[in-house]
């Protein structure tokens, strides 16, 4: 068992994943994040959907910051790296206040008219 | 294949069906279900990464407070709103927005994957994601960012309470 876990070595990651593999989850999530946007009727389920896609960038983010090799700061790994979780912070919190706005106006909207469906939701057409 | 990446190809395929599970899966709940499997999954991708710090983020953050919240307006409108239908195979708008859909991938799969495909790291330090980097890079290099982002939270807090307290 422990012979096992002494083939995970952190490093090794780098040298065995290219970075390929982690813009491809990154692009499927964000792909199927903006097809559930598109289709679904319930704002709750669309929000989710953006969650999605929010979480995409946030793994591209991430794997362009770890692959120091594939970044414009090459010769400073240190600064990319930062830059890179950085930015993934700031999305995390957008995302929160979002969720905690967006929620809020969905639960204005069904006080208001007793339904939500984004279908209806056409009182600001100008 | 060798055992890193056994094991970031069983992540990935679990956190695309949960990806597939929220656009596809009718009930509200089950969507925010198959989205808490796929936020812990990339917890685990991070972690994988190097980057300690935000997997534990990711899953305290998204798989926890988001999702509770998600639950809760679920649990409250949820007796209101029939399940839909998600089968929109037969509409003809659903076919040409795929056919739009797969020439968007196959540019990113052009210009993006294809040129990183042959990109590995170098030595990734392990340090680099680590709390202490991160808390010191934030009230070093990045304050102002911080700043902004408290006070958008702030914004977020107060908007809410506005929302919910206001008489329609």
């Amino acid at each position: 068992m422990l012979n096992i876990l002494h083939q995970f070595p952190l490093a090794a990651v780098h040298d065995e994943i290219p970075l390929a593999a982690f813009l491809g989850l990154s692009l499927a999530m964000f792909a199927l994040g903006s097809l559930g946007v598109l289709i679904r009727k319930n704002p709750v389920v669309v929000f989710m959907c953006i969650e999605l896609m929010l979480n995409a960038v946030n793994l591209s983010f991430l794997s362009f910051a770890s692959y120091p090799t594939a970044s414009v700061a090459a010769r400073d790994p240190f600064a990319s790296a930062m830059a890179g979780q950085s930015m993934v912070i700031c999305v995390m919190a957008i995302a929160a206040a979002e969720v905690a706005v967006g929620l809020g106006i969905i639960m204005a909207i069904f006080r208001y008219r007793n339904q939500v469906d984004v279908d209806d939701m056409n009182t600001m057409r100008g | 294949m060798t055992l890193n990446q056994v094991a970031f190809i069983i992540l990935a395929v679990i956190a695309l069906l949960g990806a597939i599970g929220v656009v596809f899966l009718k009930s509200p709940v089950r969507s925010a279900l198959s989205l808490v499997i796929n936020f812990i999954t990339l917890g685990m991708v991070y972690f994988m990464l190097g980057n300690q710090m935000l997997g534990i983020a990711q899953i305290v953050v998204y798989a926890g407070a988001i999702m509770v919240l998600f639950l809760f307006v679920i649990m409250i409108l949820r007796s209101q709103h029939p399940e839909e239908d998600t089968s929109l195979w037969k509409d003809r708008r659903f076919v040409f927005g795929l056919l739009g859909g797969a020439l968007v991938v196959a540019l990113i799969y052009n210009f993006v994957i294809q040129p990183t495909q042959s990109i590995y790291g170098a030595e990734f330090d392990r340090s680099y994601g680590s709390p202490q980097a991160i808390g010191q890079t934030f009230f070093t290099q990045y304050v102002y960012p911080f700043e902004i982002i408290s006070v958008l939270l702030l914004l977020g807090v107060v908007g809410s309470i506005m929302l919910a307290k206001r008489k329609f």
